[in-house]
C-alpha cells in the first residue's frame, strides 16, 4: 500500500489548521466560565444586584465564544475517522477511551447546563444557578482534563502494547494511561492558561471601558475579579510549565532538546540559551547567549545529570531502528505461523521500538530491506523544526513572565483601589489582549509540532496514520474549512466587539431602573 | 462474568441506545430546525420555534459525539472506515454540526431580516442535511461498501461521493428524513403555541403517512432486491477484532435473523404503533403524540439494526473484509472499563438531563416571545 505524502501533508495541514482554530475557542471558555462562577458566587453571597448583572454580561460574550468552541470542536472528534482512519485502528483501543469518557464525564454536563445557565435565571432559584454555574465550570476543566489524559499518551504512550494478531497498541494498564506524569503536567499547565486568557479577556475590555469612563463601578468590579485570578493563574502557568518542562525531558529527549537547539550533549548541568540562530544545515546555533546552569536544573533537577543533544539522540535512534526492525520481521513470522515461539519472544523483546521500522517506510517499502542510508535518513527525520520550535518556545515563555508582571501590577492597583487613575495601564491592559491567545497557539505548536515525526511518540509515525482518500478529498475538506472558518471568524469578531462595545449600559443589564428599594445600597456601593 | 463475546453484545446495544438516544431527543431539533420556514410564518412564530428547542438541543447533540466517541474506542475500526470511507458525505454531516450551533446562537444576536433569514435557512438546510445523509448512510450499509483490508489491516476504499447515492439509499435517506420531520413536528405541536402547535399536527400525520410508506417500499426492496451477507466461517468464540480472519457468503436475506430470532418483529410493530399513537393523539397536542413519534423512531432504527445483526459494516469489494460484532470490537479490557464508566455516568445523564427538562417544560407562546427581551 503506498501512502500518498500529498495526502499526508495536506491531512497534516488541516488537523493543525482546524486545531489551532479550535483552541482560539476553548481557552476562553475554560478560563470565563470560573470568572462567571465567581462573579455569581458573590452575588448569591451579598445578594448585590450588580454581581449578577456581572455574570450576565460577561455571560453574553462567553455564550458567543461557546458556541463556536462546541461548534468547532465536533470537528476535532469527526477528523480522526475522516482522516486519520490507520490512526483511529492503530490506537483507538488505548486513545479512544479518554475521549469517549470525556463525552460521558464532562461534554455531557456542559452541553446540558448550558441552556440552563443563559435561559434558567428566571426559572430556578439563585442558588440553584449558582450551581449550575459551578457545575458547567468544572465540566469544562474536567473536560480539558480527559482531552489532555489522550494526548499525553500521544507524547508518551504508557500502558499499552502492540498485539500482532489484531494489528494495533491494545490497553495493558488503565491507570498507567490515566495517571500519565505528562497528562498531570499538561492539564495543570493548559487549563491555567485558559484561566490566564479568561482573565486578559475580562481585564482588557473592563480597561476599555474605564478609559472612556463608562460603566466604572461595573469595570473596576470585573478587574478586580481578574486581576486576582489572572495573577494566581499566570503563576500557575509558568512554574507548573516548568512542571510540564520537566516531564517532556523524561519522555521526549528530541523535543527538549530542539527547543534548546541542543546540538551536542553538555557536560551537567545543561545551560540555557537565551537568544541564538539555529542553524539546521550545519547543525550549529550562532550567537547564541547562554546562562549556566539553568536548563539542567529545569530538565533534570540535579545538578549532575546530563541533558542529551540532538546529534547524540539520533545516534541512539540508530541502534532503536535496528531493534524495530527485529521485531517487525518477527511481526511478519507470527502473521504466517502465530505459534512460532521464536519470533513470539524477539517481538515480546523488542515490541516497544516497533515504530521504529514504521519509520522506515517512508524511506523503503519493506523495512527488513532497508540498507544503512535509509536508517541513517529514517534517524535524521526524527529532528523536529528546530527554528519554529527554538522560539515559539522563547516567546511563549517570554508573554508568561509579563502576563505575571501585569496581573502583579493590576492586582496591587485593585488592592489599593487605583485601578481607573492610570491611563498609561489601562491602555498596556487594552492592548496586551492578543498576547494569551499568541501564548496559547505557541504552546500547541511546541506540544505538537514538536512531536514529529511521531503521531504518538516512538509508536506510530505521523504519515502513517493517514486514511485512505484522495488529494481531491482533502483539498475539498481543506477548502470548504478555510471558507466557512474565515467566515465564522468574521461574524465571531463582529458579534464580540459588537457586544462589548454596547457594554453593560447599552444592552440595558446596568445599570437596572430598579423599583425595590431594598437594592438602593448595592447601587450606590 | 463478562467474557469478550459477551461484551461485544453489550457494546452493540450500546451503540444501538446511543443511536436511538440522539435521534429521539437530537432529532426533533433537526426536525423543528428543517421545519422552521414551513412552520414559521413571520419572526415572532419563528422566534417561537426556535425558544421550544434552544435550551436543550446542545446536551441533545451530545448524544451524538458520545456516540462518535463510543465507537471509536469501542469500535474502532468502524468508526475509522465509516469516517473515512465516506469522506465527503461525513465532510457535509459535519458542516451542518458545525453551522448548527452558531446558527442557534448568533440568529437572534442582530435584529436584521436579512441577517436572521440567511441564519433560518442555514438551520434548515443542517436540519434536512443530518437525517438525510444519516439515512443514505445507513442504507449503503445494507448494500456492502467498497472497501478491503490489507495484511497490515490498513482500509483501502475504492469508491466516490455519487456511489454512495444508490437508489436504494437515497429511499433509506427519505425514511429517515420523514422520520424526523414527523418527529421534530410532533415536539412542535407539544411545545409551541397552540396557533403553530395545531399547523405542525396536520405536517406530522402527512409526514408519518409519507414515513409509512417509505419504510414498508424500503423493507419490501430489501427483501426482494438486495442480496444479505453472512458469516460462512466457523465462529471463533472470543476471537481476536481482526475481520480477515473470517469468510463471508452473499446471496442470503437481510431478513435472515428476522427468521433465526423472532422477537426481531417487535421493532417494525413498534414502529408503526408509534405511529398509529401520533395520528391518533398528535391533535390533542399533548406529550402522547411525541411519545408516538418517538416509539416510531426508536422501532425504525431498531428494525435497521436487526436486520444487520451481526454486521456492521459489510464490505461488497472483499466481502471477508466486512466489519462484524466478533471481529471489529476493541480489547476485553477496552470494553469492561468502557462500560464501568458508562453504567456509573449514563444513568446520572439521565438523571440531569430530566431535572433540564423539567426546568424548562412548558408551551413557548406567541405572547412570550412578543414580551421578553432576548438573553441568549
Amino acid at each position: 500500500m503506498i501512502i500518498d505524502p500529498d495526502v499526508v501533508t495536506l491531512s497534516r495541514l488541516q488537523f493543525a489548521l482546524t486545531a489551532l482554530y479550535h483552541f482560539l475557542f476553548v481557552p476562553l471558555t475554560l478560563g470565563l466560565i470560573w470568572i462567571l462562577a465567581i462573579m455569581e458566587s458573590v452575588y448569591v453571597m451579598t445578594r448585590r444586584e450588580v454581581w449578577k448583572r456581572m455574570t450576565q454580561f460577561w455571560g453574553v460574550l462567553f455564550g458567543i465564544n461557546f458556541a463556536m468552541g462546541v461548534a468547532t470542536g465536533i470537528t476535532m472528534e469527526f477528523q480522526f475517522g475522516m482522516n486519520w482512519a490507520y490512526y483511529a485502528h492503530y490506537v483507538g483501543d488505548v486513545f479512544g477511551t479518554p475521549l469517549a469518557i470525556e463525552g460521558l464525564m464532562a461534554f455531557f454536563l456542559e452541553g446540558t447546563l448550558i441552556g440552563v445557565f443563559f435561559m434558567g435565571w428566571t426559572r430556578i432559584s439563585p442558588v440553584k444557578h449558582l450551581l449550575v454555574t459551578w457545575f458547567l465550570a468544572l465540566a469544562t476543566s474536567l473536560s480539558a482534563l480527559w482531552i489532555l489524559v489522550a494526548n499525553a499518551w500521544m507524547q508518551n504512550p504508557v500502558g499499552s502494547a502492540f498485539n500482532p494478531e489484531t494489528m494495533r497498541m491494545e490497553v495493558t494498564s488503565f491507570a498507567e494511561v490515566f495517571f500519565n506524569p505528562v497528562a498531570q503536567a499538561k492539564f495543570v499547565h493548559t487549563v491555567s492558561a485558559g484561566y490566564v486568557l479568561g482573565s486578559m479577556f475580562v481585564l482588557s475590555i473592563s480597561a476599555w471601558y474605564l478609559l472612556r469612563g463608562r460603566n466604572v463601578d461595573f469595570a473596576k468590579r470585573s478587574m478586580t475579579v481578574a486581576a486576582s485570578f489572572g495573577l494566581a493563574a499566570a503563576l500557575s502557568v509558568v512554574v507548573l510549565g516548568d512542571e510540564s518542562g520537566y516531564a517532556v525531558s523524561e519522555n521526549q529527549k528530541m523535543k527538549m532538546a530542539a527547543i534548546e537547539a541542543m546540538w551536542e550533549t553538555e557536560p551537567a548541568p545543561a545551560s540555557f540559551t537565551v537568544f541564538g540562530i539555529p542553524d539546521v544545515k550545519n547543525r550549529t546555533t550562532h550567537y547564541a547567549l547562554q546562562v549556566p546552569w539553568v536548563m539542567g536544573l529545569i530538565g533534570t533537577r540535579s545538578i549532575d545529570k546530563p541533558i542529551p543533544g540532538i546529534n547524540n539522540l539520533v545516534e541512539d535512534t540508530k541502534g532503536k531502528i535496528d531493534n524495530g526492525i527485529r521485531a517487525y520481521d518477527a511481526m511478519l513470522v507470527l502473521r504466517e505461523d502465530k505459534h512460532n515461539a521464536q519470533a513470539k519472544e524477539i517481538l515480546a523483546a523488542h515490541d516497544k521500538d516497533l515504530g521504529y521500522a514504521l519509520l522506515l517506510k517512508h524511506f523503503v517499502e519493506d523495512p527488513r530491506k532497508a540498507t544503512p542510508e535509509d536508517i541513517q535518513k529514517a534517524a535524521d527525520s526524527t529532528i523536529p523544526n528546530v527554528p519554529v520550535l527554538f522560539w515559539s518556545f522563547r516567546i511563549m515563555v517570554a508573554c508568561g513572565f509579563y502576563f505575571i508582571a501585569l496581573f502583579g501590577y493590576s492586582f496591587w492597583l485593585s488592592s489599593r483601589r487605583r485601578l481607573d487613575r492610570n491611563r498609561w495601564y489601562l491602555k498596556l491592559a487594552l492592548w496586551s489582549l492578543p498576547l494569551p491567545w499568541v501564548a496559547a497557539e505557541l504552546g500547541w505548536i511546541v506540544a505538537e509540532y514538536g512531536r514529529q515525526p511521531w503521531a504518538i511518540e516512538g509508536i506510530l509515525p505521523t504519515s502513517l496514520g493517514v486514511s485512505s482518500v484522495t488529494t481531491g478529498q482533502v483539498w475539498t475538506s481543506l477548502g470548504g474549512f478555510v471558507l466557512f472558518y474565515t467566515a465564522l471568524a468574521v461574524v465571531d469578531a463582529v458579534l464580540m466587539l459588537k457586544f462589548a462595545r454596547k457594554g453593560p449600559d447599552g444592552l440595558g443589564i446596568w445599570p437596572v431602573v430598579e423599583r425595590d428599594p431594598s437594592l438602593r445600597p448595592a447601587l450606590e456601593d | 462474568m463478562f467474557d469478550l463475546d459477551t461484551l461485544r453484545v453489550i457494546w452493540w446495544a450500546l451503540l444501538g441506545i446511543l443511536l436511538i438516544a440522539f435521534a429521539v431527543t437530537d432529532g426533533y431539533d433537526f426536525g423543528t430546525a428543517a421545519l422552521l420556514r414551513l412552520l414559521g410564518r413571520d419572526s415572532d412564530e419563528r422566534h417561537v420555534l426556535l425558544e421550544t428547542v434552544e435550551p436543550t438541543w446542545e446536551g441533545n447533540q451530545v448524544w451524538f459525539v458520545l456516540g462518535g466517541g463510543a465507537s471509536f474506542a469501542a469500535w474502532p475500526m468502524l468508526y475509522a472506515v465509516s469516517f473515512s470511507g465516506m469522506y465527503l458525505a461525513i465532510a457535509l454531516v459535519l458542516l451542518a454540526f458545525i453551522l448548527r450551533p452558531v446558527g442557534f446562537n448568533f440568529r437572534s444576536k442582530i435584529e436584521h431580516t436579512r441577517w436572521q433569514d440567511l441564519w433560518d435557512w442555514v438551520l434548515v438546510a443542517s436540519g434536512v442535511t443530518v437525517p438525510l445523509l444519516t439515512g443514505v448512510a445507513f442504507g449503503n450499509l445494507f448494500l456492502g461498501l467498497p472497501f478491503r483490508f490489507d495484511d497490515d489491516l490498513r482500509m483501502s476504499w475504492h469508491g466516490s461521493f455519487f456511489e454512495l447515492l444508490h437508489p436504494f439509499a437515497l429511499l433509506a435517506g427519505l425514511v429517515s428524513l420523514s422520520m424526523l420531520l414527523t418527529h421534530g413536528a410532533a415536539w412542535v405541536a407539544f411545545k409551541a403555541d397552540r396557533s403553530i402547535a395545531a399547523r405542525a399536527a396536520r405536517i406530522a400525520r402527512w409526514t408519518c403517512l409519507a414515513w409509512a410508506v417509505l419504510y414498508v417500499g424500503a423493507g419490501i426492496w430489501l427483501a426482494y432486491g438486495i442480496p444479505g451477507y453472512a458469516i460462512a466461517s466457523e465462529a471463533v468464540p472470543g476471537g481476536p477484532s481482526n475481520p480477515l480472519f473470517k469468510q463471508v457468503a452473499t446471496g442470503s436475506s437481510w431478513f435472515a435473523s428476522y427468521m433465526s430470532h423472532p422477537w426481531f418483529w417487535a421493532a417494525p410493530v413498534a414502529a408503526f404503533a408509534g405511529a398509529l399513537v401520533l395520528q391518533w393523539q398528535v391533535a390533542t397536542q399533548r406529550v402522547s403524540g411525541f411519545l408516538g413519534s418517538s416509539l416510531m423512531v426508536i422501532g425504525t432504527i431498531l428494525s435497521a439494526g436487526f436486520a444487520l445483526f451481526p454486521f456492521l459494516l459489510p464490505s461488497s469489494l472483499d466481502p471477508r473484509s466486512s466489519l462484524t460484532v466478533w471481529d471489529a470490537s476493541s480489547s476485553r479490557s477496552t470494553l469492561l472499563l468502557m462500560l464501568g464508566a458508562t453504567a456509573v455516568f449514563l444513568p446520572l445523564i439521565v438523571l440531569y438531563t430530566s431535572w433540564v427538562f423539567k426546568v424548562m417544560r412548558g408551551r413557548v407562546t406567541l405572547d412570550h416571545v412578543r414580551g421578553t427581551h432576548r438573553s441568549y
